[in-house]
C-alpha cells in the first residue's frame, strides 16, 4: 500500500514525496478510476480507517450506484475523489485518476481547478448545503464565474437558462430568491442547476434524495437521468436505498466498513447477489414490488466501529454463515476476487456454496 | 461502545407467543376514536403582528383505531400527519374535534384530570438522539414512566427496567450506561422500553424507523411487530415510507395538506388504490429491483405541495392531479365508502370494480351535494360507465401524467403464492441454517 | 422588509417610553415606597443648602407635592418640550431635551452632558473599530489554524485581555509610554474638529486600553463563530464549486460567522457610549463615564437622572442599528 499523505491546504508538488508513485494511467475509456483508495482519519482514540483500499472505475455516460449504511465510507470516498478532505486530518492513499490525471498527487490548486469544472457534487441536505445570505442566482453564478471568464450579466442570463433547465417555474425571477424561499424539492433543483454550472463530465450525487419526500425524489430522479442522457456525463450515486440504486444506477459497489465487499452490474446484484451483506439489505427491506413477508430478515447487530474493526472480515460479527470457514474468516481479510465476468465479492465462503444458500434459503424467503 | 455481540437481533418474546398467523388476530373495540379533528396554527406579519393566515395543518379528520390494530397514516412531509400524532398524544391541542379513548373524551380533560390516562398512551419518537436526555442513565430515562407516574412495580424499578431491557434486545447491564454508549439503532430499542413501561394500550410512533440504518430498520420493525403480539398492543404508525407503512399496518390513512384522502385495509389499500394521490405515491416508490426499471409505469406528479396556508378549494389534490375535472375545482369530495371498509375522498377514483369485472375502467363520479352523500351511498351513485376516461383531458394542464398507471399493482406478484414456511421459524432471525 | 423596518421602529419607541418609566420610577417612584416623603425627596435634588424654603422651591418644582402620575407626565414632557425650574435665585428654562436641573451646580444637565459625549463617543469609536478589526483576524486566524502555535499563543492573549481590568492595563500602557518612553505625553482630549491629528494622537493610548479587553473577547467569540460555520454544509459546496480558499473563508465562512458578533457589537458600543467608565478615569478624559462618577460621588441626583436616560438611549439606538443591519446581512429576518 502507499504511503499516507498528509493533505495541507498549501501542499505543493515538492511537498508530496512520501507518496509513491502512481501507477500506470488507466484505459482512456475510464473516465474516473479510482485504485486502492485509502481515507484514514488520526484521533485521539486511534486511527479511523473510514476508507481501506477500493477500486472501481467509471465510463463516460454510466451511472455507478454506492451502497452502504452510515460509516460504511462511502461518503468519504466521495469526498475523496473531490478533493474535499483538505483541511481536515484526512490521510489519503492511493490513486484516483480522472480523464488521465492522478489527482491524490496534484496539488491542491490543480484539484480546485477540476472541482465544479469537470467534477461537481449534489448533496445530501439542499438545505444546509446552500448558503442562507445568498440568493440561489448569486451561489450558481459564483461557481459559473469561478471556471468562466464572463460578464456578470452573461452568468447571470446561464443561471437562469440553468434554473429553467432543471424544471424552476419562472426562473428569470426565482433568481432572486433566496434558498428559503425555495420548497425542499426546488431547492435539490438548484443544487443540480449550480453542479451543471459548468458542464461537469463527472457528477457525484451523495443521498441527492434522501431529505425529499418520495413524489419529489422520482422527479429528481427522472431530472438526473435525464441529464445524464443530455451531457452523456459519468454520475456516481451514493445512497442508502437499493430502490434509488436500482432506479439508476448501471453497476453497483456494495460497501461495509470502508470497503468493498460486492461490486458488479446492478441486474446481477439484485439478481445474484453473492455476499452475505448484500442478502442482509435486501432481507431487511420492506417492498412494494412483492407480497408483504410476514416477517423481515434483519443484519443482526450494529455496524462495528472503524478504529476497532473486528480482525480478519469485518462482517463476522454479524454474518451468520461466518463459523463455516475453519477460523480463516478471523486471521484474513478477504478480498475482492471476481466469481463472474464483472462480479466481484469478497466473501471467505465458496463461491458455489454462496450461490447454493442464495438460491437455496434467502431468495425463497424475500 | 457495545457494537454487534450483544445487541440483539430480534428479541425472545415471539418464542412465547402464540403462531404468527394467529397473531393476527380479528380487531377488537374501537380504541380510540378521531372525529372531526383539526389544527389551525396562525400566521402573523405585518406591523402589528396581525394573524394574517392560518396553516391548515390538519383539517378535519374522522377515523377510528380498534384495539390491537395498527393504523399506518402515511403522507408527504405537511401533510399534516405528525401534528395528528401529536393531538391524540395530546402533546398538541388541537383546534376543533375529538378524541376518544376508551370511550372518554380526551380533548375535555385539564392535564391533571389527563396525567393518570397518560399510561395508557405512549409515544416512540424519531429521533433517538434527541429523545433521550443524554444526560441520564438507560435505567433513570427507562424508570422515568413509573416515577411520573408513581407506579412502583413489583420486584422494584430497577428489576422493572431490566427486564424491559431484555425485552427490547438490549442487556439488562446496560442500566447503568448513558445514551451516547449506543448505536442510533439502540438507542430507539431505549425509546421503545420507555414507551413500553407502563405497558400502555395505545402507543404512537411517530416515523420509528426513518432515521435508522436499513438493516437496523428491519430489527426494529420486527422488534414492534413481536411486541404487538406480545402485549396485544394498538399502534399508530406515522411514517412517510409507503413500504415500511404496508409492512407494519393494519389499515393504512393516506393523508394529504391535511386531510385523509383515502383509508383502507391495508391488503385492499396497496392492490388497489383508489385516490389519485395514493396512486402517484405508489408509483414513485422506488424499486429495488432493477429489472422493472424500464417496464414499470410512473406517474410523475409536476410541481411541489401547495402551501397548507392557501390550499386550493374544494378537491386539494386538484392542482397535481391528472385526472382533475371543472368538478374537482368546485365541490369537496366527501369521504366516502366506496367498496367494503374502503373509503376514497375523490369524483374519479382509480381502480373501481365494473360490473363486467373489466379491467381498466374509470368511474365517473355523478357529483351529489356533498351534504346528501352519506358514507356508502358514493359507491351507488356511480352508477354510469364511461368508456372514454376522463385523464388525458385535463383542462387546466397544471398536472400531466407522464405515464397512465396501468391496474395490475405493484403489490401483488406470483412470489405471494411461494410457500412461506421459513417465516415460521422462531423468533430469532438467525437465518436458518440449512440441513448440512 | 418596510414593515420589518417600521416594527423595530415601533419597538425602539415603546423601549423608550418604558426606560423613562423605569428611570422615573427608581429616582422618584421606589423612594417614595421606601417611605420618602416629598420633603425629604425635595432634600436630595436641593444641593449644598438645603433651607426650607428652597427645598419647598426644588419640591414644587419637579412637582413632587403633585400624585404619581402627573409627576411623570411633568417628567416627559420636560424631555419632549422643556420645563421651566424656579431655583429661588433665578428662574432657568431649560430647554428640550430638558433632562433635568441639577439645583448644585446651578445648571441644566443636558448642556454638560453635551459637552462629554463626545469625548466618549471618540474613544468608543476609535477603540471599536480597532477590537473589531484585531479581534476578529485573531479569531478568523486561530480558528484556521487550530491547535497550531499561534492559535494557542492568540487564546492566551485572550485570556490575559479578558481576564485583566482597564485600570491595570491603562495605568501599565501610562506609565510605560507617557512617563517611561514619553510618547504619547500629557493625554488629554482634543476636539477632532479642532486638529483631527492631535485629537488621535491623545486617544491612541485610551483607544488601545479599552480594545485590548475587547479585542481578546472577540476574538474568542470570532473564533468559535468561525470553526462552527466552517463545518457548515454550505462550506463544503463552496469548495465544491472550485472557489479560491480566500473566497470561502471570508465570503461564505465569515459572512456567516459575523453575524452574531454583529449582535454583541452592537450591544457593547451602545453600552460604551454610556460611558466607559474606568478607561476615561485612568486617562483623566472628561466622559460622560466620568461624568457619571462625578455626579454619583457628589450625590447629585438630576445629573445621575440624566446620564443614566442618555445611557439607555444610546443602547437602545445602538440595538436599533444592530436591528436593521442585521436585516440587511440575513434574508431570513426580512419576513
Amino acid at each position: 500500500m502507499p504511503r499516507l499523505l498528509p493533505r495541507r491546504k498549501r501542499d505543493t508538488a515538492a511537498e508530496l514525496p512520501k507518496l509513491a508513485p502512481a501507477g500506470p494511467p488507466p484505459e482512456p475509456e475510464n473516465f474516473l478510476e479510482v485504485r486502492d483508495l485509502t481515507v484514514h482519519f488520526p484521533t485521539d482514540d486511534g486511527l479511523v480507517r473510514s476508507v481501506d483500499g477500493v477500486n472501481f472505475a467509471l465510463q463516460r455516460g454510466r451511472t455507478l450506484g454506492i451502497v452502504g449504511e452510515s460509516g460504511s465510507g462511502k461518503s468519504v470516498t466521495s469526498l475523496a475523489v473531490m478533493g474535499l478532505h483538505g483541511g481536515t486530518s484526512a490521510r489519503i492513499g492511493g490513486e484516483i485518476w480522472l480523464d488521465g490525471k492522478e489527482l491524490v498527487r496534484s496539488t491542491a490548486e490543480e484539484v480546485r481547478l477540476m472541482r465544479g469544472r469537470r467534477m461537481a457534487m449534489i448533496f445530501q441536505d439542499p438545505m444546509s448545503s446552500m448558503h442562507p445570505f445568498y440568493t440561489v442566482g448569486h451561489q450558481i453564478i459564483e461557481a459559473y464565474q469561478v471556471h468562466n471568464e464572463v460578464s456578470a450579466k452573461q452568468a447571470r442570463a446561464h443561471a437562469i437558462d440553468l434554473l429553467g433547465r432543471v424544471g424552476i417555474p419562472r426562473p428569470d425571477r426565482r433568481v432572486d430568491d433566496y434558498p428559503h424561499q425555495f420548497s425542499g424539492g426546488m431547492r435539490q433543483r438548484a443544487m443540480i442547476a449550480m453542479a451543471l454550472s459548468c458542464d461537469p463530465e463527472l457528477l457525484i450525487a451523495d443521498e441527492p434524495t434522501t431529505a425529499l419526500d418520495v413524489t419529489v425524489q422520482a422527479q429528481i430522479l427522472d431530472l438526473i437521468r435525464d441529464l445524464q442522457a443530455e451531457f452523456n456525463s459519468a454520475v456516481v450515486m451514493i445512497t442508502h436505498d437499493l430502490g434509488v440504486v436500482a432506479e439508476l444506477a448501471d453497476d453497483v459497489l456494495v460497501m461495509y466498513a470502508g470497503r468493498a465487499v460486492e461490486h458488479g452490474p446492478a441486474r446481477t446484484l439484485f439478481e445474484q447477489p453473492r455476499h452475505p451483506y448484500t442478502w442482509g439489505l435486501l432481507g431487511s427491506l420492506t417492498r412494494l414490488d412483492r407480497a408483504r413477508q410476514e416477517r423481515l430478515m434483519p443484519i443482526k447487530g450494529s455496524p462495528p466501529s472503524l478504529i476497532s474493526l473486528p480482525s480478519g472480515c469485518a462482517f463476522r460479527t454479524r454474518c451468520p454463515y461466518a463459523d463455516r470457514n475453519d477460523g480463516r474468516e478471523k486471521t484474513e481479510v478477504p478480498q475482492l476476487l471476481e466469481i463472474e465476468p464483472g462480479h466481484r465479492t469478497a466473501c471467505h465462503l465458496d463461491p458455489g456454496e454462496r450461490e447454493r444458500i442464495w438460491t437455496e434459503d434467502i431468495r425463497p424467503r424475500l | 461502545m457495545t457494537e454487534g455481540a450483544r445487541a440483539g437481533d430480534d428479541v425472545n418474546v415471539a418464542q412465547a407467543g402464540e403462531p404468527e398467523a394467529a397473531s393476527r388476530r380479528e380487531p377488537g373495540d374501537v380504541l380510540v376514536r378521531v372525529r372531526g379533528l383539526r389544527k389551525h396554527f396562525p400566521i402573523r406579519s405585518g406591523m402589528t403582528r396581525r394573524r394574517a393566515g392560518t396553516v391548515k395543518a390538519v383539517d378535519g379528520l374522522d377515523f377510528d383505531i380498534r384495539e390491537g390494530e395498527t393504523l399506518g397514516l402515511v403522507g408527504e412531509s405537511g401533510c399534516g400527519k405528525s401534528t395528528t400524532g401529536r393531538m391524540v398524544m395530546r402533546l398538541l391541542e388541537p383546534s376543533e374535534g375529538t378524541i376518544e379513548f376508551g370511550g372518554r373524551d380526551l380533548t375535555r380533560l385539564s392535564r391533571g384530570q389527563l396525567r393518570p390516562l397518560r399510561r395508557d398512551f405512549q409515544m416512540i419518537f424519531q429521533d433517538p438522539q434527541s429523545s433521550l436526555n443524554p444526560r441520564h442513565t438507560v435505567g433513570t430515562i427507562v424508570g422515568l414512566p413509573f416515577r411520573l407516574q408513581k407506579v412502583t412495580p413489583e420486584g422494584g424499578v430497577k428489576k422493572a427496567v431490566q427486564e424491559l431491557l431484555e425485552l427490547v434486545g438490549l442487556s439488562p447491564e446496560h442500566y447503568n450506561r448513558y445514551p451516547h454508549e449506543f448505536s442510533g439503532g439502540q438507542r430507539q430499542r431505549i425509546g421503545i422500553a420507555r414507551a413500553l413501561a407502563l405497558r400502555p394500550k395505545l402507543v404512537v410512533a411517530d416515523e420509528p424507523v426513518s432515521a435508522l440504518d436499513v438493516s437496523i430498520q428491519a430489527q426494529v420493525v420486527n422488534l414492534l411487530d413481536d411486541l404487538q403480539s406480545e402485549f396485544g398492543l394498538t399502534y399508530l404508525i406515522i411514517a412517510h415510507d409507503l413500504s415500511v407503512v404496508r409492512h407494519t399496518s393494519d389499515r393504512v390513512a393516506v393523508m394529504y395538506l391535511g386531510k385523509i384522502v383515502e383509508i383502507a385495509d391495508r391488503e385492499d389499500l396497496y392492490s388497489s388504490p383508489k385516490h389519485p394521490y395514493t396512486v402517484a405515491l405508489m408509483s414513485a416508490v422506488p424499486v429495488p429491483d432493477p429489472a422493472r426499471r424500464e417496464s414499470r409505469d410512473r406517474i410523475l406528479l409536476k410541481g411541489d405541495v401547495p402551501s397548507p396556508m392557501d390550499p386550493p378549494p374544494a378537491c386539494r389534490f386538484h392542482t397535481r392531479c391528472w385526472k382533475a375535472q371543472d368538478i374537482c375545482k368546485t365541490q369537496e369530495p366527501p369521504l366516502a365508502e366506496l367498496t367494503t371498509r374502503h373509503q376514497v375522498a375523490c369524483h374519479f377514483p382509480e381502480n373501481m370494480p365494473t360490473e363486467d369485472g373489466a379491467g381498466e375502467a374509470v368511474l365517473l363520479a355523478k357529483p351529489a351535494p356533498a351534504d346528501a352523500v352519506a358514507a356508502g351511498e358514493g359507491a351507488e351513485a356511480v352508477a354510469e360507465t364511461s368508456a372514454e376516461a376522463p385523464a388525458e383531458t385535463s383542462a387546466d394542464g397544471a398536472a400531466e401524467p407522464v405515464a397512465e398507471s396501468s391496474t395490475d399493482s405493484p403489490a401483488e406478484t406470483p412470489a405471494a403464492a411461494s410457500p412461506k414456511a421459513p417465516d415460521e421459524a422462531p423468533g430469532k432471525d438467525t437465518p436458518p441454517t440449512p440441513a448440512p | 422588509m418596510i414593515f420589518y423596518l417600521l416594527r423595530r421602529l415601533a419597538g425602539a419607541v415603546v423601549l423608550l417610553l418604558i426606560v423613562t418609566m423605569a428611570v422615573f420610577a427608581i429616582f422618584f417612584l421606589i423612594p417614595r415606597l421606601g417611605g420618602a416623603t416629598s420633603d425629604q425627596l425635595a432634600a436630595r435634588y436641593v444641593g449644598k443648602s438645603p433651607t426650607p424654603a428652597a427645598i419647598e422651591q426644588v419640591k414644587h418644582s419637579l412637582g413632587l407635592d403633585k400624585s404619581v402620575p402627573v409627576q411623570y407626565g411633568r417628567f416627559v414632557k420636560g424631555i419632549v418640550a422643556g420645563k421651566d425650574y424656579d431655583t429661588g435665585v433665578r428662574k432657568v428654562h431649560c430647554a428640550p431635551p430638558c433632562l433635568g436641573f441639577s439645583f448644585r451646580n446651578n445648571l441644566e444637565v443636558w448642556p454638560r452632558l453635551q459637552d462629554r459625549i463626545p469625548v466618549t463617543l471618540s474613544l468608543a469609536a476609535g477603540a471599536a473599530v480597532i477590537w473589531l478589526l484585531a479581534g476578529v483576524s485573531i479569531g478568523v486566524i486561530s480558528a484556521l489554524k487550530r491547535g497550531s502555535l499561534w492559535d494557542r499563543f492568540s487564546m492566551g492573549f485572550a485570556l490575559a485581555g479578558v481576564s485583566l481590568p482597564p485600570f491595570f492595563t491603562g495605568l501599565v500602557a501610562l506609565a510605560l509610554f507617557s512617563y517611561q518612553w514619553p510618547i504619547f505625553k500629557g493625554v488629554h482630549y482634543v476636539p477632532f474638529l479642532d486638529n483631527p491629528a492631535s485629537w488621535a494622537w491623545n486617544l491612541v493610548l485610551p483607544w488601545l486600553t479599552l480594545a485590548f479587553l475587547y479585542a481578546a473577547l472577540y476574538a474568542r467569540l470570532t473564533r468559535a463563530g468561525m470553526l462552527e460555520t466552517m463545518s457548515e454544509d454550505y462550506i463544503r459546496t463552496a469548495r465544491a464549486k472550485g472557489l479560491r480558499e480566500r473566497d470561502v473563508i471570508v465570503k461564505h465562512g465569515l459572512r456567516a460567522a459575523l453575524t452574531p458578533i454583529l449582535t454583541i457589537f452592537g450591544m457593547d458600543v451602545g453600552l460604551l457610549l454610556g460611558g466607559a467608565i474606568l478607561t476615561e478615569q485612568v486617562y483623566s478624559l472628561n466622559g460622560v463615564g466620568k461624568f457619571a462618577v462625578e455626579a454619583i460621588g457628589q450625590q447629585d441626583l438630576p445629573e445621575v437622572l440624566g446620564v443614566t436616560m442618555i445611557a439607555a438611549i444610546f443602547v437602545i439606538l445602538a440595538n436599533l442599528v444592530v436591528d436593521l443591519l442585521y436585516a440587511v446581512v440575513d434574508p431570513r429576518v426580512r419576513t
